[in-house]
C-alpha cells in the first residue's frame, strides 16, 4: 500500500465523515484497484448523496471497471447536482463519442469549454473530433477525453452490449453488434428465449434450485445471463480481458435497473 | 487410466464438486463418469448437452466462437462444462461452497487433454 493511500485511509478510519474518501477513492482508482474504489465511493455517496463531486468520482471508477451505462448515469447525476461540473460535462462527452454520437459529444465539449475556457484538454479533444457527423461506431472513438476513464482497447469496444429479452425470444431494450460491426440483436434474443427455460429445467430437474445466472466464456468476448424476472432474461456482453466475476456484478446490477424499467412499463 | 477417467478424477477431487462426466454433446450420452450415489448421469448428460448446444448457438449468432467454459448457476449448485474436441465435453455438478475456480481451471486444463 502507497503513503498516500495509507494516510488517506487512517484519515478516513479517523474521521469518517470527512471528504478525504474522494482523494482514497481516486487514488485507488488511478493505481487500478477498483474494487477497494468503487467501495470508498460507494460508502461517501451513502454520506454524501448530494455532493457532486462523489458522484463523479463514482462515474469514473465505473467507467474504468467497463460499466459505461452506470458511468453515464452517474456523470448525469452530477451534472444535475453542478450544472458547471464540467468533468461531468467531459465524461459524457466521451461516452457519447465512443457510442458514435459525434453531435452529442461536441455539444457537451463545447459547453464544457464555455464554462472552462482555461482548459487546453477541451479544444484539442474538439480538435481531434471528425468534422461530420457519424452515426457509426468511429475508431477513432479511442481517443480519450481529459478526464474520461481510461480507454480500453478496441475490441472492448465492439465487445460490449446488452440486450433485455421476453420470453418468446423478442428484444424489448438493448442491442448487440458482432465483432464485425453487425447488429446481431434480435438473432441471439430469438436463441435466449430457449436458454432461459432449458437453463431452468436443467436447474430444476438436477436439484439446484431456480437459475440464477450463466456465465459464458468464449474467445471474443464473455457472456453473462440473468433473469430479471421469471419470463425475462438480461444479456450482458464484455471483451473477454474485463473478469467474469466483475461481468456478473454489471449484470446483477443491470438487472436491478431492468426490473425497475419493467416495473415502471407495467 | 484413459484420457477420460483422468480427467474426471482431477476434476472430482476439487472440494465441492459432487461428480463429473464426460458427456457427447450432440447426442446427451455418457462417455464416461464419475458421480456420487444418487445422481443421474443420463439426466445431466441430456440437460447439459441441450444447454450447451443452445447456448453455442447463441454465441455463432452473435458473432463468436462457440463458448470455451461454461457455468450455469443455480441457488442450490452449479453446472459447470468445458465443451473440449470432437464433441466431447467435460461436465461437473457442483454444490454451493465449491471452491469454482479451481474447478474451472481444472477443468480447462482437462479438457484440453480429451480427445
Amino acid at each position: 500500500m502507497s503513503d498516500d493511500i495509507r494516510s488517506l485511509t487512517a484519515r478516513l478510519v479517523d474521521e469518517p465523515s470527512s471528504l478525504a474518501f474522494l482523494e482514497l477513492g481516486e487514488a485507488l482508482r488511478r493505481r487500478g484497484q477498483l474494487d477497494s474504489a468503487y467501495k470508498v465511493a460507494q460508502g461517501g455517496l451513502t454520506r454524501y448523496p448530494r455532493l457532486a463531486e462523489a458522484h463523479d468520482l463514482m462515474a469514473r471508477i465505473l467507467g474504468d471497471q467497463g460499466d459505461l451505462a452506470g458511468a453515464f448515469d452517474a456523470w448525469v447525476e452530477a451534472l444535475r447536482l453542478d450544472p458547471m461540473r464540467t468533468s461531468a460535462l467531459k465524461g459524457i462527452a466521451f461516452l457519447y463519442f465512443r457510442a458514435g454520437n459525434v453531435e452529442e459529444a461536441r455539444q457537451h465539449l463545447q459547453r464544457a469549454a464555455e464554462i472552462d475556457p482555461d482548459d487546453r484538454s477541451i479544444p484539442q479533444a474538439l480538435a481531434r473530433m471528425p468534422s461530420s457527423v457519424s452515426t457509426s461506431v468511429p475508431r477513432a472513438a479511442e481517443e480519450p477525453v481529459a478526464g474520461a476513464p481510461t480507454a480500453p482497447g478496441p475490441e472492448a469496444v465492439e465487445q460490449q452490449g446488452s440486450l433485455l429479452v421476453d420470453g418468446n425470444g423478442l428484444r424489448l431494450s438493448g442491442q448487440l453488434r458482432s465483432p464485425n460491426n453487425e447488429d446481431v440483436g434480435d438473432r441471439v434474443a430469438a436463441e435466449l428465449a430457449g436458454v432461459s427455460k432449458e437453463a431452468s429445467r436443467t436447474t430444476r430437474l438436477l436439484g439446484l434450485g431456480t437459475w440464477q445466472a450463466i456465465a459464458v466464456e468464449s474467445p471474443e468476448g464473455n457472456l453473462f445471463l440473468v433473469p430479471p424476472t421469471s419470463n425475462t432474461v438480461l444479456l450482458t456482453v464484455r471483451d473477454p480481458s474485463l473478469p467474469m466475476a466483475r461481468l456478473g456484478m454489471i449484470a446483477e446490477r443491470a438487472a436491478r435497473d431492468a426490473r425497475s424499467w419493467l416495473g415502471e412499463q407495467e | 487410466m484413459s484420457h477420460a477417467n483422468n480427467a474426471l478424477e482431477r476434476v472430482t477431487q476439487v472440494p465441492g464438486v459432487r461428480g463429473s462426466l464426460v458427456i457427447s454433446a450432440g447426442d446427451g450420452l455418457v462417455v464416461a463418469e464419475r458421480l456420487m450415489d444418487g445422481i443421474d448421469g443420463r439426466a445431466i448428460a441430456a440437460l447439459a448437452g441441450s444447454l450447451i448446444q443452445r447456448l453455442g448457438r447463441a454465441t455463432l449468432g452473435a458473432g463468436m466462437r462457440i463458448p470455451t467454459f461454461v457455468h450455469l448457476r443455480g441457488d442450490q449448485g452449479s453446472v459447470l462444462a468445458a465443451p473440449g474436441r470432437n464433441d466431447l465435453v467435460l461436465v461437473a455438478l457442483t454444490g454451493l461452497n465449491a471452491n469454482l475456480g479451481l474447478a474451472r481451471v481444472e477443468m480447462l486444463d482437462a479438457v484440453s487433454h480429451l480427445s
